[in-house]
C-alpha cells in the first residue's frame, strides 16, 4: 500500500480493529508485503461446516491461485476476503482473516469499505445494463468523484489498464451488453480497477470464455500483478500453473457428522512446487489428473 | 376442443368490438358537431361534451397515480430488496388480497371514510368529490403497481447486485443505481398497466364521485365529476329511459369505444415494455 492511500483509509469508516495507528500499518505492510494472513479459517452455512483449516498468506504483486474439485470451498474462501459472504444470511466465519494487519471481521470494520479496497471479478461477466462509460464511472461515483473531467480520466485509464480502450474508445456511450463475452469480462476488470483497489479477487474469471479471450485475460493478469495482489479461483489446473506464483490446493473430506463434504486446504506452496513435487499425495493425485 | 375454446374468446371479443363500432358509427355520423363541445356531459339533453368526461377521467387517474405510485413502488422495493423471505411470504399474499377487494366496497370506503375526512379539511368540498374517488382508485391500483414492479425488480439478476456490492456500494445505492435502472422497462410497464386500470375503473367513481346523471365541465377535484366509465354506468343503469332518447343510447357506445381504444393502446405499449424486460437478460 502506498502512503498516499493511507489518509483515505483512516478517514473512511474502515476503522482499525487493532489499536494500530495508520503509520504503523504502513511500516508493517512495507516490511512484509503481506496482504492477507488467514489463520484457522472456518466457514459455516448454518450448521454446516463448508470449509475448514485454511491457513495461508497472500503477498502483494503476486498471483495466488485456488484450485481443487467442486465443492471444496475455494470460492467460499475467496468470498470471505471481501466479505461477500455477508450477503448470505446464514454464512458465518470463524478464525482470523487479517488484511494488512486489520482483522477483516472485526466489529468496527465496514464491509462496504472493505469491498472498495478489495475488488472482485465474477465467474460470469456481469456488466451493468448501462453504457460502457457508466459501467466504469459507477464505482468512482460511489466514492464521490463528480467532476466530468476526473471521471473521464478514470474511465480512460481504467480501460487502458484492462487493455480494452482501443476496442471501445469510439463507443463509450453504447451499451456494455453489446460487447463480446471476453470484452465484457475485461470491462468488469476495468470497472474493478476504476475504484483503485489494493487487491483483485477473481472467481473463475475465464470459465465462461473461449481460449482466445482466456489468453487475453491471463496476459492482463500478468500486467495487473505489477500493482495489485491477485487471488484467482480456477477450475483449470493449467491456468493456475500458467499464471500463478503460489497455489492453494483444496479438497473435500467426508464429514464425520453428516453426509455433506467439508472443504479443506491441503497444501499451499509456490506454484512450481505444487505442480512438480507437492508435499501431499492428494495434491499430486489431483494435479496429475488421477482424481477430481 | 381447446382450439374451439380459444376461438370462442376471440369471437366474443370480435363481436364486442363490432357492436361497439356499429353504434359508434351511428353516433358519429348523426351527432351535431356542436353538441360535442358544450358546457357539460348531459346525454339526455343532447349535450355530449366529450372534454368533461375525458378531463374527469384524467383527473381521477392523476390523483390515483399520485397515491399509488409512491406507495406501490416503495412496497415493491421493500418486497424485492429488503424483506426477508419469511416476511415476503406473508406480505405478498396480503397485498394480493387487497387487489381482490371488490371495487364497489372501495367505493363505499371512499364515500364513508375518505370523503368525510376531506370535507373536514376543505370546507368547500362536496360530499361527492373526485379527490376521494381518485384516492380510492389509487388504493385499488397499489397492489397492481407493487406486484408488477416487484416482479420486474426480482427479475434483475443477482449477479448485478453482486457487481454493485463488489464495488463497495451500499444496499440503498445498489437498489437506486443498479436494480431500479435495470428494471426500468418493467416499472414503466407497471405504470402503464396502472393507468389503464385507473381509467377503466367504474364502480368507485360511480359511487363516490357523484354526478350520476351528468356533469358540468369542472376541474375542481373537491367537487363532483364524471368519468368516461361512470358516464356509461350511470346512463346504462336506467336503460328504459336511455333507449327513448335518440342518440343518448349511441353516445354510450361512442364513449365505450373511446375507452376501449385508450386502454388497448396502453396495454399494447405496456406489453412492449414487459417483453423488453424479458429480452434484456
Amino acid at each position: 500500500m502506498t502512503s498516499d492511500q493511507l489518509p483515505e483509509l483512516a478517514k473512511g469508516s474502515f476503522r482499525m480493529h487493532t489499536s494500530a495507528s495508520p503509520p504503523e500499518v504502513s511500516t508493517v505492510s512495507n516490511a512484509t508485503d503481506e496482504v492477507f494472513k488467514v489463520a484457522d479459517l472456518k466457514v459455516f452455512y448454518g450448521q454446516f461446516l463448508a470449509v475448514r483449516d485454511v491457513n495461508l498468506t497472500v503477498q502483494a504483486r503476486e498471483i495466488t491461485a485456488f484450485i481443487g474439485p467442486s465443492g471444496c470451498g475455494k470460492t467460499t474462501v475467496l468470498r470471505c476476503f471481501n466479505r461477500m459472504n455477508d450477503l448470505i444470511e446464514i454464512a458465518r466465519v470463524e478464525g482470523s482473516l487479517n488484511y494488512r494487519g486489520i482483522d477483516l471481521y472485526g466489529p468496527a470494520v465496514n464491509a462496504t469499505e472493505v469491498r472498495r479496497r478489495i475488488g472482485m471479478v465474477f465467474q460470469k461477466p456481469n456488466p451493468f445494463p448501462k453504457s460502457i462509460y457508466e459501467n466504469l464511472a459507477f464505482g468512482p461515483r460511489l466514492n464521490g468523484v463528480k467532476k466530468k473531467n476526473d471521471l473521464d480520466d478514470i474511465v480512460e485509464s481504467s480501460l487502458k489498464r484492462a487493455a480494452l480502450w482501443d476496442e471501445v474508445k469510439d463507443r463509450l456511450k453504447s451499451s456494455a451488453m453489446g460487447l463480446s463475452g471476453g470484452q465484457q469480462q475485461r470491462l468488469c476488470i476495468a470497472r474493478c480497477v476504476a475504484v483503485k483497489p489494493d487487491v483483485i479477487l477473481m472467481d473463475e474469471p475465464c470459465s465462461a470464455l473461449d481460449p482466445i479471450a482466456t489468453a487475453r485475460i491471463e496476459d492482463l493478469m500478468q500486467e495487473l500483478k505489477q500493482d495489485y495482489a491477485i487471488v484467482i479461483v480456477t477450475h483449470n489446473m493449467q491456468q493456475a500453473a500458467r499464471v500463478s506464483d503460489r497455489t492453494a490446493f483444496f479438497t473435500t473430506e467426508v464429514n464425520p457428522e453428516g453426509d455433506r463434504r467439508t472443504g479443506v486446504l491441503v497444501e499451499y506452496n509456490p506454484t512450481e512446487k505444487v505442480f512438480s513435487k507437492p508435499d501431499d499425495t492428494r495434491t499430486e493425485q489431483y494435479v496429475t489428473g488421477r482424481f477430481g | 376442443m381447446f382450439f374451439a375454446a380459444a376461438m370462442t374468446s376471440v369471437i366474443i371479443s370480435a363481436l364486442i368490438v363490432w357492436s361497439l363500432a356499429r353504434e359508434t358509427w351511428t353516433f358519429v355520423t348523426q351527432v351535431e358537431v356542436a353538441a360535442l363541445w358544450t358546457d357539460g356531459w348531459f346525454p339526455r339533453r343532447g349535450m355530449y361534451d366529450v372534454k368533461t368526461i375525458v378531463v374527469g377521467s384524467a383527473l381521477i387517474t392523476g390523483i390515483a397515480l399520485a397515491v399509488a405510485i409512491p406507495i406501490g413502488l416503495a412496497a415493491a422495493i421493500f418486497l424485492a430488496e429488503y424483506a426477508r423471505p419469511r416476511v415476503r411470504r406473508v406480505l405478498k399474499p396480503v397485498l394480493e388480497i387487497l387487489a381482490g377487494i371488490p371495487s364497489v366496497v372501495l367505493g363505499f370506503f371512499a364515500l364513508t371514510f375518505i370523503s368525510p375526512q376531506i370535507v373536514q379539511r376543505f370546507t368547500d368540498a362536496s360530499q361527492f368529490n373526485m379527490l376521494a374517488a381518485g384516492m380510492a382508485v389509487g388504493v385499488l391500483t397499489i397492489p397492481l403497481i407493487a406486484s408488477v414492479s416487484e416482479d420486474a425488480m426480482r427479475s434483475v439478476p443477482d449477479s448485478l447486485r453482486e457487481a454493485s456490492y463488489g464495488l463497495g456500494a451500499r444496499k440503498v445505492q445498489t437498489t437506486l443505481r443498479v436494480v431500479i435502472p435495470a428494471a426500468v422497462s418493467g416499472l414503466v410497464a407497471a405504470l402503464i398497466i396502472a393507468v389503464s386500470r385507473a381509467i377503466g375503473e367504474t364502480m368507485v367513481v360511480f359511487v363516490a364521485a357523484g354526478a350520476t346523471g351528468g356533469s358540468l365541465y369542472s376541474t375542481n377535484i373537491l367537487g363532483p365529476g364524471q368519468t368516461m366509465t361512470a358516464a356509461i354506468a350511470s346512463q346504462a343503469a336506467g336503460t328504459d329511459q336511455v333507449v327513448g332518447e335518440g342518440l343518448t343510447f349511441q353516445s354510450l357506445f361512442f364513449v365505450a369505444m373511446l375507452l376501449f381504444v385508450i386502454t388497448m393502446f396502453l396495454n399494447l405499449v405496456a406489453d412492449r415494455f414487459v417483453r423488453r424486460v424479458r429480452q434484456s437478460y
